[in-house]
């Protein structure tokens, strides 16, 4: 009954999303239920929260974040719920407009890694020899970086930035999903299916799009949520030291830095830019950790139904 | 005498980390146009390898020697694009395992599509769709599975599929891994008819690679004995069968359940390592009617007597 279900809703929305992606959607709604589609609805909508926030930020915010607006260190209550800070400005205003900085910066610096990293994992993982040998060695060493290191080095050099901040932290991220891509592919490259396309004739370009892609796609959203979570903490840790945004404008990571000294005095301004940051990492992740336990038993599952059937 | 496919001197060998492993040595085999030529041996004895061979299926490990002639085209010095053009237009293949040998993400009518179209990207997917038919029509798979995922359908289902699949381009031959040794008897039967109607009907040749001395004995024109990634005798198949003359033949025929006695024989010892290079004849630790010689000169295949029968043996 859920299986024949499941096969109507991926029809369906096989036409918008093409087949793969229908399929791994209606079997990630058929499990929304379990533990984990919990789990990933929660961090989902905990995104789609921030991300709302994010946009309708000139209407939420109480105060322009950049005005000050009372003395400064007023502590959390009345018109401001959590508080001011050292120079004067509404947190909870700065917060709202601080979203759509590591928003942005996620967005594009995850879609960078993916754009980049996908296809070099492919290729590599496919192809192997001597060019597989050298992408991993590059990659390796990439990775071999503590990620926030690295990305400072890179801000450092490129500059500041809300592109130059997606760039540096897409570096960062590449050789994840390089390593995670490739590494599937080397595995379903040796499947009997993927031979046997071979052997009907199937040029090397197809064989990749039609027949192993579509076999490592459920890795992508999980890495991607992964890394969206991590990429967070790097945005934050950079624009913290300053490397990452010109000054004026609200982030969650540069209000810590402007107010971290005086935690003492007035500990809402570092506290609640901070929570954010925790709530938005927490969420990511929550989606990643769900999905990791929903797309990859599929595979298994599939494996025991073939079991049976033989 | 019409010859498709002629190895000569085939060899391969595989580099591994414990030193070459020769899989395929220096064989030579011939197939007409039409016929099925069995290749039977053990398993290991190199005969997959040799047929993924004709079709440069295999892994960068491996070193082929020889030439392979199609239609007196030499496949070993092809680009791989050309050789991409031969594989499914001029010489298909069917494996022993059909349940994994479809993309279990595509309709079964898009492995139809992409195959038609990976040898000729002008035919629009309908028109691809309804060659697929007529094509399904011949090894009997009703029209309605083209749209199912192949968790769908059965294993014969599968394998019909596979060699629909192969029949698209009317290829000359057909080179058939151990079709169905994963089927059970009755599909067996079915599929190795549907296979031998199909044969005549697209005059296709065929090589049958199998362990099922049966089959072989049903269905091929000619049989190759390998042994040890050699030919060990090679014939026709009814004198083949009627007079063994390699002991490893001999053996190999004897090894069928016998229904009078109800013993099963079974050759003495285990087959060679492959590994590292070998004197003499591969098969004297296990042969009854060894003798000094074999221990050090290796008998080159040689004919013997009537049918072009060829016998790699010091007893002829």
């Amino acid at each position: 009954m859920a299986v024949g279900d499941a096969r109507g809703r991926a029809t369906i929305l096989g036409r918008f999303v093409g087949r793969p992606a229908g399929r791994l959607f209606a079997h990630f709604l058929r499990e929304s239920k379990s533990a984990a589609g919990i789990i990933v609805w929660i961090g989902i909508g905990i995104v789609l929260a921030i991300i709302f926030m994010a946009i309708l930020a000139p209407f939420l915010a109480p105060f322009d974040p950049n005005t000050k607006v009372a003395n400064p260190e007023t502590p959390p209550g009345g018109a401001f719920v959590m508080g001011v800070d050292r120079s004067g400005q509404d947190v909870l205003s700065r917060i709202i407009w601080g979203a759509r900085i590591p928003l942005a910066i996620i967005a594009v610096a995850t879609t960078i890694s993916l754009a980049i990293g996908l296809p070099m994992g492919l290729l590599s993982g496919f192809v192997g020899g001597r060019l597989d040998r050298i992408l991993v060695l590059v990659m390796d060493s990439i990775y071999a970086f503590p990620g926030l290191l690295l990305a400072i080095v890179i801000a450092a050099i490129i500059g500041r930035g809300v592109l130059n901040i997606s760039v540096a932290i897409a570096i960062v991220y590449i050789p994840t999903y390089f390593r995670v891509i490739r590494n599937h592919v080397s595995q379903v490259k040796q499947e009997p299916y993927v031979e046997a396309a071979i052997a009907l004739g199937m040029p090397r370009r197809r064989v990749i799009m039609r027949y192993v892609l579509p076999n490592v796609a459920q890795s992508i959203p999980v890495i991607f949520s992964v890394n969206a979570a991590d990429s967070v903490l790097t945005e934050a840790g950079l624009t913290f030291l300053g490397l990452g945004l010109p000054p004026g404008i609200p982030d969650w990571g540069f209000d810590i830095s402007l107010n971290w000294q005086r935690f003492e005095a007035s500990w809402w301004a570092t506290f609640y830019p901070g929570l954010f940051i925790l709530i938005l990492t927490t969420a990511l992740t929550f989606v990643g950790e769900g999905l990791n336990d929903i797309l990859n038993p599929l595979l298994r599952k599939r494996d025991l139904k073939a079991t049976v059937e033989a | 005498m019409n010859v498709l496919l002629e190895a000569k001197r085939l060899s391969v060998t595989f580099e591994t980390s414990n030193g070459p492993v020769h899989a395929v040595k220096d064989v030579d085999l011939t197939i007409e146009k039409g016929t099925t030529v069995g290749l039977v041996g053990e398993s290991g004895c190199g005969k997959s390898t040799l047929g993924r061979a004709i079709l440069r299926l295999l892994p960068e490990n491996a070193r082929v020697n020889g030439s392979v002639l199609f239609n007196g085209l030499d496949l070993a010095i092809l680009s791989s694009k050309e050789m991409r053009d031969i594989r499914g237009r001029n010489i298909a293949m069917i494996f022993q395992d059909p349940m994994t040998r479809l993309n279990p993400l595509m309709r079964i009518r898009d492995h139809f599509v992409e195959t038609i179209r990976a040898h000729d990207p002008t035919v629009r997917p309908e028109e691809a769709v309804e060659r697929a038919l007529k094509v399904l029509a011949d090894v009997r798979v009703p029209a309605d599975r083209m749209s199912m995922y192949p968790h769908e359908l059965s294993g014969g289902m599968r394998q019909r599929i596979m060699i629909a699949l192969c029949l698209l381009f009317k290829p000359a031959l057909l080179i058939a891994d151990e079709p169905t040794t994963a089927l059970d008897v009755i599909l067996e039967a079915q599929i190795l008819q549907l296979l031998q109607s199909i044969m005549h009907e697209y005059d296709m040749a065929v090589l049958l690679i199998t362990h099922n001395l049966g089959l072989v004995a049903e269905f091929a024109d000619r049989v190759a004995v390998m042994y040890a990634g050699r030919i060990a005798e090679e014939g026709a198949t009814v004198p083949l069968f009627r007079e063994p003359r390699h002991p490893y033949t001999q053996g190999l025929l004897r090894s069928v359940i016998d229904l009078d006695t109800m013993k099963l024989y079974s050759v003495p010892g285990a087959p060679p390592s492959l590994l590292g290079e070998s004197v003499g004849c591969p098969f004297v630790p296990r042969c009854e009617k060894r003798m000094a010689v074999c221990e050090t000169v290796f008998p080159e295949i040689r004919l013997v007597g009537e049918d072009r029968r060829k016998v790699a043996c010091h007893l002829y």
